[in-house]
């Protein structure tokens, strides 16, 4: 019995296709993968009819992924500020960036995935348990130091803020609960320092 | 309506009048807008009528406004003639349509000026702001239609922010990278009252037009260049929009660098000049794909690495280090990490650069070049069968290939593009992004209203797939009297399909033969009020385009019966590297 072997097609690669594949964070290897990061971004948008729908249509017009977003009154009213997660390659982020700046509406754009800052999302969950089990679910949450914002006498709801990966530990401990429904807002983020202190 | 009866009440106008006296007069909307239009110096309005603008096209029987408002047959054709009008004359183009249908309608129009970066205006009427979101009659959702297809969009709900959306509106459109705006106008705004005040300058924050580039970014393209041994220059249409091709042209022959254009960039670079390569890409020469794949520096020039120039864009330039201006940060690094980016507006840059290149012989460099053009010159058989190729150079001969000459989409798009040596920016204008049949007809309608009084030609080249997409723009340019040459080039198929057919989908010609449905041209022609003229034999080309430059005061229909089997050649295959073309001495057995 004989097998066919397929006979790899010789790839030569130049210094320049090098370096573009280096620069779009693409693999450089045929079986090698993207350098896919995931990014946080801030937007300060104007407080106009469908600017929000524009940032959003730009994600899939253009097919970004857009993993969350949070969007909210900023410091002055008459706008709005959104933290955007999104994963791509670098070539695809410096996109995502370009495209969100050269929408109209938007007046500031800001990538903080590399600059030093907090972030924080806020988690409500709801369980359902009695009155006898209320002790035991209340001795986990407290250690992730979630606040009872209702109680009822089947069920219990908490929030619980902090960041992402705290959520997620939270989520997870749950699990040996009977969670019966789960709100989580995405993350809002901000610098550490004032724009001019760095 | 409570705000038309507030603002009518004797009290608000006093206090108007208190305010500034020339301000108390209130106009309603629609007045507001044809003022707004007025001020803006608009020249022709391409539109159709409809309920929700009525009072619109009322004000403008009453107040017989500066511009000339054009009645097109289909708003589809409206916004081609528009975009025909604006790349014809670099201003930008207005269109005025109704609610739903109309607005839907001009959908294409819209995609296509986005595509192409075309400045457009367009106002589209809407259901009263009391009734949106109600699914009234000719409601339609413009904004969130349009949203991904306009460089920007207002919907108006307040007849005193009217004018101000209206100059917002017209310098989004010209400003930076060019591009449609919609301008959403609700019934019972355009009938509300207001004073009318046109402001000069708007402040639109969160929007800046880009200048000059950066000078350390020019300095490093400028040793570059004088460090390259095989440079190119890949020109696109960012260069003619900017008004840059005198500076390029001025460039590239001091410096002795050879210029390939994209298909936008057509004219922006005489392709009489001994340096130019012509056109790069999936139909472009054979030798510019050859410069492209072979340079060591690439400067791109308002181009924005489109995949029908880079064909398989991993083995696309793979010697080159790139330089790449453009006013668009988006199109920087889109699909090609580049070397240099430099973003501004091409002209300034190129002002900027000018100064600090010197000339730089590269004997071996151009010596190759020649070599290339020598190897596979553009070309088609002449065997007495009359073929596009040649119509195409028989109309830049008879024109001096001074006309402004407006393509269809297809195979007559890349005849017209390789064939007839453009020398002049904005004397070729084809719809290159979206590929929208049917544009070049009202487009070079459009155009022609732009260059009246310029006593150039306008040829519209045409297929017979695309040319009765908007066959109805025919009645209106012959009711202006404007005597646009309409050439058709007729194989009877769907020529660019049946072209992959053959080559690709093994001579499986389905639902490409349009001989079967197509009119008589030439009766055609003429129900419309032109005149029709045909021909079937490349002896009496000539004799044809005589006849058709005697008629001066209504559009001519030529019908050329071209030999269906003919194919755009050279060409790249979809997908493949731009070295891997296809050539005229192509022999289709060898390609199974």
């Amino acid at each position: 019995m004989t097998t066919e072997i397929p006979v790899e097609p010789q790839v030569t690669i130049t210094p320049q296709q090098l370096f573009r594949k280096k620069a779009a964070g693409e693999a450089i290897l045929p079986d090698g993968e993207d350098m896919v990061n995931r990014h946080v971004l801030t937007v300060l948008i104007d407080d106009t009819i469908g600017a929000l729908n524009r940032v959003a249509n730009l994600f899939s017009q253009r097919g970004f992924n857009l993993e969350s977003v949070t969007v909210g009154e900023a410091k002055d009213p008459s706008q709005r500020r959104l933290t955007l997660v999104t994963t791509g390659n670098d070539r695809i982020i410096g996109q995502v960036l370009r495209q969100l700046q050269g929408l109209i509406d938007t007046i500031e754009v800001e990538d903080l995935t590399d600059e030093d800052h907090v972030e924080r999302e806020l988690c409500m969950v709801k369980v359902r348990c009695s009155a006898t089990e209320r002790a035991d679910v209340l001795a986990v949450v407290d250690v992730f130091r979630a606040n009872v914002v209702n109680i009822t006498p089947d069920s219990l709801t908490f929030e619980v803020t902090g960041p992402t990966a705290k959520i997620n530990a939270f989520i997870g401990v749950m699990k040996d609960f009977d969670v019966r429904e789960v709100a989580r807002s995405g993350r809002v983020a901000m610098r550490r320092r004032l724009a001019f202190e760095h | 309506m409570s705000d038309s009866s507030t603002l009518s009440t004797p009290s608000a106008a006093s206090s108007a009048a208190t305010a500034s006296s020339t301000d108390a007069l209130l106009a309603t909307g629609a007045e507001i807008l044809i003022r707004s239009l007025e001020a803006e110096g608009v020249e022709y309005v391409f539109g159709h009528p409809g309920g929700a603008v009525i009072s619109i096209y009322d004000e403008m029987h009453r107040i017989q406004p500066s511009f000339q408002h054009i009645l097109v047959r289909h708003e589809q054709g409206g916004t081609h003639a528009a975009e025909g009008y604006a790349k014809a004359t670099g201003k930008v183009g207005t269109v005025l349509v109704t609610s739903g249908p109309g607005a839907t309608n001009c959908v294409t129009g819209i995609a296509d000026a986005y595509m192409d970066s075309i400045p457009l205006v367009v106002f589209t009427g809407q259901v009263p702001t009391h009734l949106i979101g109600n699914d009234a009659f000719q409601e339609c959702d413009t904004i969130g239609v349009t949203r991904s297809i306009t460089k920007h969009s207002f919907l108006v709900r307040d007849v005193k922010e009217l004018a101000e959306t209206v100059r917002k509106a017209y310098h989004l459109a010209q400003t930076g990278r060019p591009g449609p705006v919609v301008v959403d106008l609700p019934k019972d705004v355009l009938a509300a009252r207001a004073p009318f005040h046109y402001p000069e300058k708007v402040q639109i924050r969160g929007y800046s037009v880009v200048g000059r580039g950066n000078a350390d970014q020019v300095q490093l393209a400028a040793q570059m260049m004088a460090e390259a041994k095989r440079p190119l220059f890949y020109v696109g249409g960012g260069t003619i929009i900017s008004g840059g091709s005198e500076r390029l042209t001025a460039l590239a022959r001091r410096t002795g660098i050879p210029v390939t254009t994209t298909l936008h960039g057509l004219g922006a670079f005489p392709e009489t000049d001994p340096l130019s390569v012509g056109m790069l890409g999936m139909h472009g020469t054979w030798y510019a794909n050859m410069a492209v794949q072979n340079t060591d520096l690439l400067i791109a020039v308002g181009a924005r690495f489109d995949d029908r120039v880079t064909g398989k864009i991993e083995a696309w330039a793979p010697h080159a280090k790139i330089i790449h201006i453009d006013i668009d940060p988006a199109c920087i690094s889109k699909n090609v990490p580049v070397d240099c980016p430099i973003l501004g507006d091409v002209s300034m840059v190129l002002e900027q650069l000018d100064p600090l290149v010197e000339h730089v012989d590269r004997p071996e460099w151009l010596a190759q070049i020649e070599a290339w053009k020598a190897e596979c010159p553009m070309d088609f058989e002449r065997d007495g069968k009359l073929r596009p190729q040649e119509i195409i150079q028989a109309l830049r001969d008879h024109t001096a290939g001074e006309a402004c000459v407006v393509t269809d989409v297809g195979q007559n798009q890349m005849w017209g593009a390789q064939f007839y040596s453009y020398v002049h920016p904005r004397s070729h204008i084809t719809s290159g992004g979206l590929g929208t049949m049917g544009f070049s007809l009202p487009a070079a309608m459009g155009a022609a209203f732009g260059l009246r009084g310029t006593g150039r030609d306008v040829i519209s080249i045409n297929g017979d797939g695309g040319v009765l997409m908007n066959i109805q723009e025919l009645g209106v340019a012959a009711a202006h009297k404007l005597p646009v040459k309409v050439v058709i080039l007729n194989n009877q198929f769907l020529g660019m399909v049946r072209q992959w057919q053959e080559l690709f989908h093994d001579n499986r010609y389905s639902h490409t033969n349009l001989e079967p449905t197509n009119p008589d041209f030439v009766q055609l022609a003429e129900a419309f009020g032109c005149v029709g003229l045909r021909c079937s034999d490349p002896a009496d080309i000539a004799a044809t385009l005589d006849a058709a430059w005697q008629v001066t005061d209504r559009p001519v229909v030529m019908d050329f019966r071209v030999v269906t089997e003919e194919k755009v050649f050279p060409m790249v295959p979809a997908g493949a590297a731009t070295d891997n073309m296809i050539t005229a001495q192509f022999n289709p057995e060898a390609c199974a």
